[in-house]
């Protein structure tokens, strides 16, 4: 299943780059369709896919709409992120789209799998809990890229719907809901000169733990407001490195909640596919301190 | 976290962070760490050249005098990064008027730049400070 999710993503991505570096000569019917992905964007300026499915670093979601379409045009990408952290994993895979450089809709499937601890809670070894996200970003004002001349950054709002299907583990360790709906508030701006991008954003959330262990507790069920940041290094129009913090809420009474950061590398080999490496440390989860580990990601896309 | 303090203090820090970016844009060194005005002159044949060759952009210089536009480019190039010259053609509004450029001729024009710089051995970090100052172009030159 994920093999072939693989192949589906970056054989078309494989082969649209190869017909990018040598374009058939005529123009057809189903040239003129493409168009519409006019993979007009500069590299990397269509960011990578987040953790949660939406345009932005590994932890932060940005202002960016994914994606290479300009606002005359579409871009579509999939992704997918495998992390290890010692004691559990997490493996996701989805979808993006960019419509015109204004919308960004998004789709991404999350398994946490609670590898040994699983046994140890009586949960049985490999446990998971998945997670469905529905991502939805409008880009309000700003242009990350071209505005060098003002220092208004790129802003976007978003809105993340996500549905946990273990509901009746999230009751029993005191969470609210196996459902939640996250509200951001997105600052992005690159800075060219310094070839340097930062994000700005804030979250209003309820989620504990991404929402891997639900949404809200008996103790604390209303939204907190959560920051996530980005900086990014840009070594060549290839290569960008660089370092993410992001807040969580701590609502839960089983467990101790801890901010995550992250030190990341991304490169991008073409428009169609990029590759992000990174180093991640989510601090305690349940049972486990010092969650910390290798964050790998794949996107591939048009 | 509370709502008004998270807003404050990104506010405030996004304040000292653009203290900090225009602090370090202060020395104008541009012009000479692009190579001085034959490296420029260079640059913007090249650019030309590479204009020409692409197939994105091409058409749109079917009637323009490219001898002229080589000379201007060049001016504009100069006078942008700093240089002794002064540009003494159309504004950017006019000259590109009726052209309905996009976003994706844009920059693919930017693209070429970028193939010019390398040519002409300008550092990827130098390319950043140039295509900084041209990219506000694009509220001009970008119409459609």
């Amino acid at each position: 299943m994920r093999a072939a999710f693989a192949a589906l993503l970056i054989c078309p991505a494989l082969i649209l780059s190869a017909l990018a570096d040598n374009p058939p000569p005529q123009s057809s019917l189903m040239d003129q369709g493409a168009a519409i992905f006019d993979s007009g964007k500069l590299l990397a300026t269509g960011g990578v896919s987040d953790l949660e499915g939406a345009g932005g670093g590994g932890l932060a979601t940005w202002a960016l709409i994914s994606g290479y379409g300009t606002r005359d045009g579409i871009g579509a990408n999939g992704h997918f992120t495998y992390v290890d952290l010692g004691s559990y994993s997490l493996w996701t895979e989805g979808v993006t789209v960019g419509l015109f450089d204004r919308v960004e809709l998004s789709y991404a499937y999350q398994s946490f799998d609670t590898e040994d601890v699983g046994a140890k809670l009586g949960l049985g070894k490999g446990f998971t809990i998945d997670q469905d996200v529905l991502g939805a970003k409008v880009k309000l004002v700003g242009d990350a890229v071209y505005d060098q001349d003002t220092f208004l950054p790129q802003i976007s709002a978003g809105i993340q719907y996500k549905h946990n299907d273990k509901d009746w583990l999230i009751s029993a360790i005191g969470g609210k809901s196996g459902d939640g709906t996250d509200f951001y508030l997105s600052a992005t701006k690159l800075f060219l000169a310094q070839s340097l991008l930062i994000d700005a954003t804030l979250r209003e959330t309820k989620a504990n733990q991404f929402g891997f262990l639900g949404f809200g507790s008996d103790k604390h069920d209303s939204y907190s407001t959560e920051f996530e940041g980005s900086a990014a290094y840009l070594l060549s129009r290839k290569f960008a490195i660089g370092a993410e913090y992001r807040t969580k809420p701590d609502n839960l009474g089983i467990a101790r909640e801890d901010n995550g950061w992250d030190l990341f590398a991304a490169y991008f080999f073409s428009k169609n596919i990029s590759l992000t490496l990174a180093y991640l440390n989510l601090g305690n989860i349940v049972i486990e301190n010092d969650q910390q580990g290798v964050y790998v990601s794949l996107q591939a896309g048009l | 976290m509370k709502a008004g303090s998270g807003i404050r203090t990104a506010a405030l820090a996004w304040c000292g962070l653009m203290f900090c970016m225009q602090g370090a844009q202060a020395a104008d060194t541009l012009f000479s760490d692009m190579g001085g005005q034959d490296a420029i002159v260079k640059i913007a044949n090249d650019t030309a050249d590479i204009f020409l060759a692409d197939a994105r952009i091409k058409a749109t210089f079917d009637d323009t005098n490219m001898d002229r536009f080589r000379k201007m480019l060049a001016l504009q190039f100069c006078q942008v990064a700093g240089g002794p010259c002064i540009y003494t053609g159309h504004s950017m509004r006019d000259a590109h008027k009726g052209l309905h450029l996009t976003n994706a001729d844009f920059n693919a024009t930017v693209e070429d730049l970028q193939k010019a710089m390398d040519k002409n051995g300008v550092s990827f970090a130098t390319q950043n400070r140039f295509l900084a100052r041209l990219a506000p172009m694009q509220h001009d030159i970008v119409t459609r």
